[in-house]
């Protein structure tokens, strides 16, 4: 009753404000046009591979390349579904409305997180479905091992850096820190922490890079993660339920 | 009916709000004033469960906020006009809020209406002016048809003609046997508006008292003099058995009797007055005495600022 008054509330809320629909839109067409990039680029060059690299060639994550950038989009969506109420001071009508703060939260992301599954899904499908459309003879096809499962993997990965996104936002409240932390952190600092040999054994366990990994079916040469593409995303739900409780916490205890 | 018991909030030293005990009637206007920092929002916060009280406590018909069904349709309140999402439409606005507290979409249309926002109702927030801000905030307010209201300094920034509209409609909702709950920082206002005063200075209870009685006890009546035979006059009056005030200048303030006798004593002496005219020291100047020892930030033309804090001007009030 009252948890169906909250989220038909907050589903006014999300669909009435202009950066919803410009957030999800960029986040779905730089994922889609970039990834098509790539794979038109990536089929062009496969003849100048060498033979170990062709061993790697991974279609269906060359055309989930895009997600790099909209993922970004999706940050952005997380971060102001959740700082908008805070920026305006809108939180303040918002609670006096639903006191009940965990209610009140649950529906928002509920109704947020709902929202970005079903456009992160159906980018994921777009993406590799123009994606492999682009690599001509080396594309996959979803019926392949691994490939439903890749597919289905980066409509979740794309959901959960949103919701991860809205968690941080709850704990931080101001959309300036969140973007400013969580932006050059899943653009630069992540990827570099991933990739430099010193660094790579933690950097693996952060959540994009964790998470990632679901969006595999090729796995690289000396592949020696310590998880598999489920585990991998199991590591990212982790950051995100942390991120979620910390949220949870400071709301609870904080004043408006 | 609010009832307030011990309500405290400090932060870190700072008391904001000190031990505050009192009851918010129904079917009256109360009216509650404090200068500027005095801790009145950061007291109307804590009774809409905003701010987690210190100690003590806050009870809206007996219960605790966070434990009311729908609160909207208990209590609507006016905290901030500015507290909305500029990019959201008036209508969405409201519609938002009253989905949330099951409240039907036509009842929407109806404060739309009550407030005269009807025609704006498609207009994103961020176009508003002061005024239409405060009257979405307001229709807000009355979006549950709540039995308690509360406005803090509803009238802040408005035209004369918002501000007679606001006064009416608080009277409107007193007499429909409504709690109707307004803070304020001017006196003038408040005596315009309420019937009861709860005034507050430095998060203490100064006063609460009916405004009758406060204007009783708290409008001092006297006669103002001026006359070239000052000393004369002082001994004449002296005589007579009345108190005197010797106030700048040649100017005498006498307390406790009219004009008339004033008169008729200097005519007998034979006294020239310059000036005779019966005063009444307006509410304005009975508040600010009454608050004196506690207003924060005293504007002192010699002394120096009281010592602040680091960090004390950002701190909400």
């Amino acid at each position: 009753m009252a948890a169906a008054q909250v989220i038909r509330s907050e589903w006014t809320k999300i669909r009435s404000v202009a950066s919803t629909v410009w957030t999800l839109s960029l986040a779905v067409v730089v994922t889609i046009a970039l990834g098509m990039l790539i794979s038109a680029l990536s089929a062009n060059g496969f003849d100048g591979m060498d033979p170990r690299q062709r061993l790697s060639f991974d279609p269906t994550l060359i055309s989930f390349a895009g997600m790099s950038l909209g993922q970004l989009a999706m940050i952005v969506f997380g971060v102001l579904v959740v700082s908008n109420e805070y920026s305006t001071g809108m939180i303040r009508t918002s609670l006096a409305a639903v006191p009940q703060r965990g209610g009140f939260l649950a529906g928002k992301l509920g109704v947020a997180t709902a929202l970005a599954l079903v456009v992160s899904m159906a980018t994921a499908f777009a993406a590799f479905f123009l994606g492999q459309a682009m690599l001509g003879e080396h594309r996959a096809s979803l019926g392949d091992d691994g490939v439903l499962r890749a597919v289905i993997g980066g409509g979740l990965y794309m959901t959960l850096i949103a919701v991860f996104s809205m968690g941080v936002a709850t704990m931080l409240r101001s959309p300036m820190l969140s973007l400013g932390i969580l932006m050059p952190f899943f653009f630069l600092i992540s990827s570099i922490l991933g990739n430099v040999d010193a660094t790579k054994k933690i950097g693996r366990f952060l959540p994009d890079q964790a998470g990632g990994r679901i969006m595999r079916v090729v796995p690289p040469l000396d592949d020696d993660t310590p998880y598999g593409p489920w585990g991998g995303l199991g590591i990212m739900v982790l950051w995100v339920v942390a991120a979620l409780a910390g949220g949870y916490l400071l709301l609870k205890k904080r004043d408006a | 009916m609010i009832e307030l018991e011990g309500l405290t909030k400090r932060y870190g030293e700072k008391v904001a709000v000190n031990n505050l005990t009192f009851t918010v009637r129904p079917g009256i206007v109360t009216g509650f004033l404090g200068p500027n920092g005095a801790g009145k929002s950061t007291t109307m916060r804590m009774m809409l469960g905003l701010d987690r009280p210190t100690a003590g406590d806050v009870r809206i018909d007996g219960k605790h906020y966070d434990r009311l069904r729908d609160p909207l349709k208990y209590i609507g309140a006016l905290l901030d006009a500015k507290a909305v999402h500029g990019g959201r439409t008036a209508f969405n606005h409201l519609l938002c809020l009253a989905q949330s507290n099951g409240i039907p979409r036509r009842r929407v249309h109806e404060v739309l209406d009550t407030v005269g926002l009807t025609s704006v109702a498609g207009k994103k927030a961020k176009g508003f002016s002061l005024g239409m801000g405060q009257r979405l905030g307001i229709a807000g307010a009355l979006l549950g048809d709540p039995r308690i209201l509360m406005f803090d300094e509803p009238v802040n920034g408005l035209d004369p003609e918002g501000i007679h509209w606001i006064r009416t409609l608080m009277k409107t909702l007193a007499a429909q046997g409504r709690t109707v709950f307004v803070s304020s920082h001017l006196m003038s206002e408040m005596a315009l508006t309420a019937d009861h005063l709860v005034v507050i200075g430095q998060g203490r209870l100064l006063a609460d008292t009916s405004m009758a009685d406060f204007i009783a006890r708290h409008s001092r009546t006297y006669v103002r003099i001026r006359s070239p035979q000052r000393e004369r006059l002082l001994d004449v009056l002296h005589e007579a058995g009345l108190t005197v005030v010797e106030s700048g200048g040649a100017t005498l303030e006498v307390d406790g009797t009219g004009a008339e006798r004033i008169g008729e004593l200097a005519a007998r002496h034979r006294l020239v007055l310059h000036e005779l005219s019966p005063q009444r020291a307006s509410l304005e100047e009975a508040f600010m005495r009454l608050t004196a020892e506690s207003v924060e930030y005293h504007a002192h033309s010699d002394a120096p600022a009281p010592p602040q804090q680091w960090g004390d001007g950002w701190k909400r009030d």
